[in-house]
């Protein structure tokens, strides 16, 4: 039964860390650049929802509609104004562009919201569902079916809209898409949107266990390990994966000695590099001549 | 305008190129040598602890700016050297010999990593260099009979030959010493083919393993050199701080060398130095700036690194090539006086590469 309850909580912690993956492979996918700041987009989608629910007092729906549309105009804008301009560089320099986006991110939060712990009231704050034995957490449950249901409307969303064919088409082949009519710059933009507004969900969704404070943007280091072992490739892999770190790290601070939690993300991610070197389910293939 | 005449490969290779050279860096070394003797105290302090950067700097520079892998796990290195050091000095080994044994020991780790490492490119290797610092901080939490966790470990004063180096200018001769010999490596390392081939990979992998560049080799070379380097800095900095715990060697160590090397310019070892006076120098600037800024702003504990990461960002979007690729263009222009051209310094046309293949 515990192992039972371990798995949930599990799973419900590797929703959380395939949402914030989700938001890397989005990006990879479309422009091929790896956004080190993803953690720190959840970190302010989760400030922005504790300002409109817990400062303002708005509607718990409300407030995390109104976060989500707010970063979503911030990616886009992160997109079209800062990150368009270092295409063509070398990786390196989107890789450097984008942590240090993050610290920068991290220090105006401190700013504005204080480095203390802060927490908002969400429908699922400390209730709890027993199931014969099993007594679940309302927050887990919230942050799975979340998770079921947004990757349900993504797949729903690039398999059905006109913009999400669009953007798998751009994604793809840029310049072919470009011929097709596609706006591939506008397409990008609205990717790393979409890919903030992931954020915040899996922030706001997160935000009645971890509580919501500058520095909860450093998960991301660990959604990374999810983004490998998912291989960076397809949207299914990447929740998968995450779903693998999040249970394996669960089961590892239970049966573990202390300190192999905080680690055994990242041993998991160099065992699949190690053995395969592209990620579990990836799609890349080194480059032939 | 000096034009050089070359007549062997001997003379491309020099690295005293004309007498300017002579000239100049010998006023630098009478600089260096004299400065503790006008300076404060304080003042020879933060020099060595520049010093001491500079020295990780060189070696992340002969991984990212001479072989082209990115590494984000940096501060992993140096805390293994600061901590091999100051183990081995507790146990009775005098500093002569357990300070190449803290470069050594970071030498293995950095094997270690290239081994898996080899056969990852671009981003893999960034987030799996950056999971090997985490590993290894928690390592450092985790195994207290050496590291003592996180009350940490009292570093004694280096022992030169039975004689403590405990005042600040005799610590800052130290430092300066190893920077000499480890900027002298480097440069030595690049004009030997071990560095062209470094080099190489940089350029193209492709090409040159089509030049039979053996990759998986150098690439181990690289990283075990670069490691050996950050490991003896690693130590240095341990006796500069004179107590070492897992905080003096998080992340944010890892993304200061990184800033270091870029915003100093990649593919040059002025532009390690460059970097870690820059890197040095920023907090005492801000230190200085606090008392002109508002403040609620002045007090802010996040400052520092989000000023990092501005100035980051900053130097990626309008100055790629860092502080010396800026000198460099200024030298150019005062050269070539009427006739400069903005083109010589334009990024050659390169699109993103791409990793995916169809």
């Amino acid at each position: 039964m515990e192992l039972a309850q371990l798995i949930v909580g599990g799973i419900a912690q590797g929703c959380v860390y395939g949402l914030i993956a989700l938001g890397f492979v989005l990006i990879y996918k479309a422009t091929e650049m790896v956004n080190f700041a993803q953690g720190d987009l959840m970190m302010l989608g989760a400030f922005l929802a504790l300002t409109f629910i817990g400062t303002m007092g708005l509607d718990y729906w409300l407030g995390f509609l109104l976060a989500a549309l707010c970063m979503g105009l911030l990616g886009y804008l992160l997109d079209a104004l800062v990150l368009r301009r270092i295409i063509g560089q070398p990786q390196f320099a989107i890789v450097i562009l984008t942590i240090s986006l993050g610290f920068l991110f991290r220090s105006a939060a401190g700013f504005i919201w204080g480095h203390e712990t802060q927490v908002f009231e969400t429908p699922f704050t400390n209730r709890i569902i027993a199931l014969g034995e099993l007594v679940l957490p309302l927050e887990s449950i919230s942050m799975i079916a979340g998770t079921v249901v947004l990757a349900g409307l993504l797949y729903l969303f690039f398999n059905y809209t006109r913009i999400g064919n669009a953007m798998q088409a751009a994604s793809q082949n840029q310049l072919a898409a470009y011929y097709m009519g596609i706006p591939v710059k506008r397409i990008n933009s609205l990717i790393w949107a979409l890919s903030a507004i992931v954020a915040t969900i899996a922030g706001v969704l997160l935000s009645p266990v971890s509580l919501v404070d500058p520095s909860i943007g450093f998960l991301g280091i660990k959604a990374f390990a999810a983004a490998v072992v998912g291989g960076f490739g397809s949207l299914a892999g990447t929740v998968l994966g995450g779903l693998i770190v999040g249970i394996s790290e669960t089961l590892a601070g239970r049966y573990l000695p202390p300190g192999f939690k905080e680690i055994v993300a990242y041993l998991i991610m160099l065992g699949v590099l190690l053995v395969r070197p592209q990620g579990l389910f990836s799609t890349i293939q080194r480059k032939k001549v | 305008m000096r034009i050089l005449f070359k007549t062997s490969y001997l003379d491309d290779i020099r690295l005293i190129r004309h007498g300017g050279y002579t000239l100049w860096y010998g006023a630098l070394a009478a600089a260096l040598l004299a400065a503790p003797l006008v300076l404060a105290e304080f003042y020879v302090g933060e020099l060595s602890q520049v010093f001491i950067l500079a020295i990780a700097g060189v070696g992340l520079m002969l991984l990212i700016g001479y072989t082209g892998l990115a590494s984000l796990g940096h501060g992993a290195f140096m805390a293994i050297g600061a901590y091999t050091n100051t183990y081995l000095i507790t146990k009775g080994v005098p500093f002569l010999v357990s300070f190449p044994l803290a470069g050594l020991a970071a030498l293995a780790a950095g094997i270690a990593v290239a081994l898996p490492a080899n056969r990852m490119t671009g981003i893999y290797l960034a987030i799996a260099t950056l999971a090997f610092s985490q590993i290894v901080e928690q390592v450092v939490v985790r195994w207290e009979s050496v590291t003592r966790g996180f009350q940490g470990l009292p570093v004694p004063p280096p022992d030169l030959l039975g004689h403590p180096l405990t005042r600040a200018w005799e610590f800052y001769y130290l430092c300066l010493a190893v920077l000499v010999l480890v900027v002298l490596g480097a440069a030595n390392l690049i004009r030997s083919p071990t560095g062209r081939a470094m080099v190489a990979i940089r350029d193209s992998e492709i090409s040159a393993q089509s030049l039979g560049v053996n990759l998986v080799r150098y690439k181990t070379i690289a990283f075990g050199l670069s490691a050996f380097v950050t490991g003896l800095a690693g130590a240095l900095l341990g006796h500069k701080l004179k107590f070492i715990s897992p905080d003096a060697f998080n992340i944010i160590l890892s993304i200061q060398l990184l800033l270091m090397v870029v915003v100093g310019g990649l593919g040059s070892i002025h532009g390690a130095i460059y970097g870690a006076i820059f890197v040095g120098g920023l907090p005492q600037a801000i230190a200085l700036m606090r008392d002109y800024l508002p403040g609620a702003i002045a007090r802010t504990p996040g400052l520092e690194p989000g000023l990092f990461g501005l100035v980051m960002i900053l130097v990626v979007l309008f100055e790629p090539l860092g502080i010396y690729g800026r000198w460099l263009k200024i030298k150019a222009y005062f050269d070539y006086f009427p006739l400069y051209r903005r083109a010589t310094f334009k990024r050659q046309r390169s699109y993103l590469k791409t990793e995916r293949v169809r």
